[in-house]
């Protein structure tokens, strides 16, 4: 039972540590951009990179996938996932801006 | 104990032998897959948003639409009902008292309304400045995207209420059990989605 209650109090901090680091993350993306921090592109690389490590953090600290075995299948899903989207956006991104180009 | 090391809260369903455990992985996983496909129809609209996004038409303007004070309210409300539903499936793998699980879960739906009606307060802002789909390519986009995302946030309260429900009638058994991961699958999921909402659409929209 005690072991238990160690295993609930640890879990509870592996919740709020993700939910501060959400917290902090979220804070400095729209400070970035309310306070106007630098250049509009540099800003905006800013707001992505930190968007990105704020969804790696949702993933380990509230989805619990971890480079633990006992995960292992659905890190390999969402990575195919990621591979799979990253390709179709960029693509679409890449091909309707080269032809908008092109039709100027 | 080593075993549960990583596991999902709540994996120890009520006989904790690896077969069940295996049986909930499975299921678990099934329910991934649903949700790394609707992350490719988000995905898509996004890149349709991204080419759109100069097709304003002379109409309204992301800066001029966008407001960063109930975004970023928004943001830290669907955040904390992420949190708050972390306890409610901690809650449940512990075997906490029922009136706790369902305290967290209670909370997590208020959050979750309390997310909608600030996104749909911001729509009727948006259609009395004029800023409804019909004008320009730009706002069909935006209003493919954002609200798609709020339709899914309200199937979640939706299903936050049935499975409130089900634990009160069933109590916790192993179905229930099963759901309710899947239900704390997809919340987090819907706000990782809300995560390049704000970062594409309204923080790159008001940035000057």
């Amino acid at each position: 039972m005690t072991s238990s209650k160690a295993d609930a109090a640890r879990e509870v901090r592996s919740y709020a540590i993700g939910y501060l680091l959400a917290l902090l993350l979220t804070g400095f993306a729209f400070g970035a951009v309310y306070w106007r921090v630098a250049s509009a592109t540099t800003t905006f690389g800013i707001v992505l990179g930190l968007g990105l490590v704020q969804m790696v953090v949702h993933f380990r600290f509230f989805l619990h996938i971890t480079l633990g075995k006992s995960s292992r299948a659905d890190l390999q899903l969402i990575l195919f996932s990621t591979l799979i989207i990253a390709l179709m956006v960029s693509g679409t991104l890449v091909i309707l801006f080269n032809l908008h180009h092109r039709m100027m | 104990m080593s075993a549960t090391e990583g596991a999902h809260p709540g994996l120890n369903i009520a006989h904790p032998h690896a077969q069940a455990q295996e049986e909930t992985e499975t299921a678990l996983f099934g329910f991934w897959v649903f949700l790394m496909s609707d992350a490719v129809i988000f995905a898509l609209l996004f890149a349709t948003y991204g080419v759109m996004l100069p097709a304003t038409v002379g109409g309204p303007t992301p800066a001029t639409v966008y407001e960063i004070g109930p975004a970023f309210l928004e943001t830290l409300i669907l955040l904390t009902s992420s949190f708050t539903f972390g306890l409610a499936s901690i809650a449940m793998k512990h075997d906490a008292p029922c009136r706790r699980i369902l305290g967290w879960m209670g909370a997590t739906l208020v959050l979750g309304l309390a997310f909608l009606a600030l996104e749909v307060r911001d729509f009727i802002t948006m259609f009395a400045q004029g800023a409804t789909p019909m004008r320009s390519g730009y706002l069909s986009s935006f209003f493919a995207l954002v609200p798609l995302h709020g339709l899914h946030v309200a199937a979640g309260c939706l299903w936050l209420v049935v499975m409130m429900a089900q634990v009160v009638v069933f109590g916790l058994d192993g179905r229930v059990r099963i759901n309710t991961l899947r239900l704390g699958l997809f919340w987090h999921f819907l706000d990782i989605i809300w995560i390049a909402l704000f970062s594409v659409v309204y923080l790159q929209g008001l940035i000057r």
